[in-house]
């Protein structure tokens, strides 16, 4: 509870968007999310959460509402954002460690500067012994490791995060929930994340927002009072069990409206 | 390795098999050699004017590299500015077919007498014909960009440049080389069949096309095949060239470059 006093990171006020004449695909939604909150967004398809992504990121604008992110324009904001697709959208030609630098570079740290906190981030990711191979040389669930990597490289304070692990086998879908946690606690950035699994929003989130379809809106917020730290061992507890069945009848009232 | 013996050596028989036919040919319906040249006639041909030979080689491997070193850089260059947009595209990617479409026998005249017969008319047509090809090939490659990664960069506050140069430009690399790779065979007949209009004819410049012509008018059946056979060299030379160009840039992260796994 002490979260919700915290400093909001974003503020999205009224927000609707509709793509020309057609339906609205968001209407009227308003959410904040305090610094240091791990918020993820659930629901069917067509209600919109990415949609809430690429708003809070500024790669579209919104029909009516503002937002603001750490108090300035999404677009100002970009800076202190970053942002992983679902897919893990490497250059083919770049190596690992070519790849993680793309954002330093772009923002023109100059190279020698880049190099020792790439090592480190690989390091700490667990790619150090792949940092000069080519990302057609990697499993799914590395190539998704150097898209994080890539992200937390610019230092963010916000990190938005549209199905990273959709495309991943369960194993290293739970593995990569654990590893995005344990970079958490070290680094202290605010998440919003997408997904459609119910298990992977309770095991990894502070709050859950449930949205429904036509147009998209929020159906219900349900804060997760799991303890932290969280370990694998956690999706075992009864407490994380009912949990799961809280968020899934949500989403069936969502689906059923 | 035991594999590509056999391939070596299979292709060599059919070399062989086929040398025979051919002079089996010449005994049977009893060729006058100003028709069709033996085998052996058209190797010590070769060999008697081996050093004209190379010459004409070199002078129209020149006009053809200079044809499509030309239509590379240019083609790039239009690939680059049609990319800005579909509006550029669409005024201007017409115009483009017209490079494909007019027949290069039409103009070649017309280039013969703005800039007289030589080695840069002769280019300039290598590269006229060369052209279109690279151009479509690396619009169709920088445009191709998924457009998560332009959001990617753009989450990074690329400028358009960097967009450009960072990510469009090394995308397009495998349809620049597919573009390159149908240029290179058409650059070699563009040099050969612009030396046919716009050849130099004075003594020690003219190349293959030009020889041919000279060679048939003179009925020197024997030299005209050693000739042909020079033109066959020269363009499996030039596509031997680019498809190592090729892997040398690509073999690290492109799939179409790797070398096929031979068992």
């Amino acid at each position: 509870m002490i979260l919700k006093l915290a400093a909001p990171m974003i503020e999205i006020a009224g927000v609707s968007k509709r793509y020309g004449n057609a339906r609205d695909v968001l209407g009227g939604v308003d959410l904040t999310v305090c610094k240091e909150e791990f918020v993820t967004l659930i629901g069917p398809s067509g209600c919109g959460k990415s949609t809430v992504l690429k708003l809070i990121s500024g790669l579209t604008v919104p029909s009516d509402g503002t937002i603001r992110v750490d108090g300035m324009t999404p677009v100002n904001a970009r800076e202190i954002v970053s942002y992983i697709f679902q897919d893990a959208t490497l250059l083919p030609w770049r190596t690992v460690r070519q790849n993680v630098g793309l954002g330093l570079e772009l923002e023109g740290v100059p190279k020698d500067r880049r190099a020792e906190s790439i090592t480190a981030l690989l390091e700490l990711v667990g790619l150090g012994h792949v940092a000069d191979a080519y990302p057609r040389e990697l499993s799914g669930g590395m190539k998704m490791r150097v898209s994080i990597a890539r992200a937390l490289a610019t230092n963010p304070r916000l990190l938005l995060m549209d199905e990273p692990f959709a495309a991943l086998d369960e194993m290293s879908r739970d593995r990569l929930n654990e590893e995005l946690l344990r970079l958490r606690t070290e680094q202290k950035w605010t998440a919003v994340f997408v997904t459609h699994s119910v298990a992977e929003a309770v095991f990894l989130s502070t709050r859950i927002v449930v949205l429904a379809p036509n147009p998209g809106r929020i159906c219900a917020t349900l804060p997760v009072e799991l303890p932290w730290p969280r370990t694998g061992a956690l999706r075992e507890t009864p407490e994380f069990e009912a949990m799961v069945a809280q968020i899934s009848h949500a989403l069936r009232g969502a689906i059923s409206r | 390795m035991k594999r590509r013996l056999i391939v070596a050596a299979n292709a060599l028989g059919v070399f062989v098999a086929l040398l025979l036919v051919w002079q089996l040919i010449l005994w049977i319906f009893r060729v006058p050699p100003y028709m069709l040249p033996s085998p052996w006639a058209v190797a010590k041909a070769v060999e008697a004017r081996f050093p004209s030979l190379l010459q004409s080689f070199a002078i129209t491997a020149e006009e053809a590299v200079g044809g499509i070193v030309l239509s590379i850089g240019v083609g790039i260059g239009i690939a680059l500015v049609f990319a800005q947009s579909r509006w550029v595209r669409r005024m201007l990617y017409p115009w483009t077919l017209l490079l494909q479409t007019v027949p290069i026998v039409a103009i070649a005249p017309l280039i013969l007498m703005w800039m007289g017969a030589g080695i840069r008319s002769v280019t300039l047509i290598a590269f006229i014909i060369s052209l279109a090809p690279i151009i479509a090939n690396t619009t169709q490659g920088l445009i191709s960009v998924d457009e998560n990664l332009v959001h990617l960069f753009l989450m990074h506050n690329a400028s358009p440049a960097q967009i450009l140069f960072k990510l469009r430009l090394p995308h397009s690399v495998p349809s620049l080389f597919v573009g390159i790779r149908i240029a290179s065979g058409i650059a070699v007949i563009g040099a050969i069949t612009g030396e046919l209009y716009a050849g130099s004819s004075s003594v020690g410049r003219g190349g293959l096309g030009y020889s041919i012509l000279y060679a048939s008018s003179q009925l020197q059946t024997d030299y005209l095949f050693a000739l042909v056979l020079a033109a066959t060299v020269l363009g499996f030379g030039f596509l031997f060239l680019v498809m190592f160009l090729e892997w040398y840039f690509l073999h690290k992260w492109h799939e179409s470059a790797r070398v096929p796994e031979t068992e």
